[in-house]
């Protein structure tokens, strides 16, 4: 026992850490870009609230919501950590380093990345689960579902939080392209054959997905 | 005119000294910035050194020879540098060049870059590897004695392995061996970590385990080795793989990612499911 707890607590430990909550988030979202996907539907809303309905409804999905709060928050305390001690294992920096000749720019970024995303999560969160969840939403739609829609019409009618959304969504799009693929090697599957398949996946994957979430703000400041 | 030996002689060794002066003096000059740090307590600055004459054909460690005879002419301390082989086999050149380790060509250590890699007039910038793991211990000369200690953790097969067997009697797929040797070919010059943005050693670390966990020989102690020798890793202060590839490209053997990700799966299988603690 005190070999797996000490596991987590090596360099390779820390990163399996990052790297499991990393494919959670990944997997919450495609659901959550599915759901939202909704909006995309000329109903005047009616279909994404019902599916903002469900979401807040189902047991197995507030129980998940919880899950989802302490992978994200992991996520982000052990990759602050991870941060911070690389940083440390380098306390005198180079005059002159070209990073650019061997790597990508925003897989030596992550951290910054992560930051960029995480004020966004704050925001955005605010902005739509508080409301959700705590404060309440205050109008119903034909269906009698909690109007959510109606929350969303009137946050991007400010061209400000489109930008903001849009931008954050490049920072994701980064974030992903590194992360998506990292994960894999990180878990060890390196192999021959299907990193090249697991890295074209991470790609579509990380254009397809913010692409999708960029165009919902804008959609809605368009009136679509 | 007959010649006699002796003479005939004189004439050829001349020549031959003309013509090795020749080839030794070239017409490239340069600006050096240089890492000068008297030893371990000092903090250490950037030096300015003009080196003249010199030939496309050195090796940039003979440029360095040749700024160090000025400078010991002069009577100023010369530049220290590690070095062994010359041959790009012995791991112990390890210079940071304009921001890359062992400099701007791939797949070279610093004794096999030429100066043709560069151009007349250029100003080079010269550090040594920098990683909490590897202090400097003067100018550009850093203590890897940690990669040391890292082999001797678990790098190694405790048994005599006798001596070398028929070619058949240990069946090993082509692919494998050749795998084995790849990671073999690593020469712990620690590159890897001087790029790496985290001064990470895993793709040395890695390395040491692969060539030894591919091979039959290597089973016995498999997880007991990967435990003992990440364990030490971390106990060194490296810092934490983040799969930039930096350390793959920069790695003057080629040593590739492939085999971090066989120690994170050896490492996962040593403590999450063998029974053999490190």
């Amino acid at each position: 026992m005190g070999s797996i707890a000490n596991a987590f607590s090596s360099s390779i430990g820390k990163k399996l850490i990052m790297g499991l909550t990393g494919l959670f988030l990944i997997s919450f979202l495609v659901v959550h870009c599915f759901l939202n996907c909704f909006v995309f539907i000329p109903d005047g809303g009616l279909m994404f609230n019902t599916g903002a309905h469900f979401m807040a409804t189902n047991w197995l999905i507030r129980a998940m919501e919880v899950v989802l709060m302490a992978g994200l928050l992991l996520h982000i305390v052990q990759g602050a950590r991870l941060t911070f001690q690389n940083q440390a294992a380098r306390p005198v920096k180079y005059a002159y380093h070209d990073g650019q000749s061997n790597s990508k720019w925003y897989s030596r970024s992550m951290g910054l990345l992560g930051t960029l995303l995480l004020i966004f999560l704050v925001v955005h969160l605010s902005q739509f689960w508080t409301v959700s969840r705590f404060t309440g939403i205050p109008s119903n739609d034909a269906n009698g579902h909690e109007d959510l829609y109606a929350v969303m019409k009137e946050t991007f009618s400010n061209v400000g939080w489109v930008i903001l959304y849009v931008l954050s969504m490049i920072s994701l799009a980064y974030h992903l392209l590194h992360g998506f693929a990292s994960t894999f090697q990180t878990m060890g599957w390196n192999h021959k054959k299907y990193t090249p398949i697991i890295k074209a996946i991470g790609v579509g994957f990380s254009i397809l997905i913010p692409l999708l979430f960029a165009a919902m703000p804008v959609w809605i400041y368009l009136g679509l | 005119m007959r010649l006699g030996v002796p003479d005939l002689w004189s004439q050829i060794s001349n020549l031959m000294s003309q013509i090795s002066i020749e080839m030794s003096i070239g017409n490239m000059n340069l600006t050096l910035k240089v890492w000068r740090q008297k030893n371990t307590k000092d903090t250490g600055k950037m030096v300015d050194y003009k080196v003249a004459n010199i030939s496309p054909d050195m090796s940039f460690l003979e440029m360095f020879d040749v700024l160090n005879e000025d400078l010991i002419t002069k009577g100023d301390d010369p530049i220290v540098f590690d070095h062994d082989c010359r041959e790009g086999i012995c791991g112990m050149c390890s210079m940071f060049i304009n921001g890359r380790p062992h400099g701007p060509k791939d797949a070279v250590t610093t004794c096999q870059l030429h100066m043709r890699s560069f151009k007349d007039g250029d100003t080079i910038v010269v550090e040594p590897w920098r990683a909490k793991a590897f202090p400097v211990i003067k100018d550009l000369t850093v203590d890897r004695s940690a990669f040391d200690r890292v082999i001797a953790a678990g790098g190694f097969i405790s048994v005599n392995t006798g001596n070398a067997q028929d070619a058949n009697a240990l069946p090993i797929p082509k692919a494998q061996a050749d795998s084995a040797f790849e990671a073999a070919a690593c020469i712990g010059c620690g590159a890897c970590v001087a790029t790496c943005k985290n001064a990470s050693a895993m793709l040395f670390v890695s390395a040491k385990i692969s060539q030894l966990a591919l091979l039959p020989q290597g089973q016995p102690e498999r997880y007991k080795r990967v435990q003992n020798m990440v364990a030490q890793m971390d106990a060194e202060g490296f810092g934490n793989c983040t799969n930039t590839g930096a350390c793959e490209a920069e790695c003057p053997k080629g040593i590739s990612l492939e085999n971090i990700a066989r120690m994170n799966r050896d490492y996962y299988s040593a403590k999450f499911v063998s029974e053999e603690e490190g």
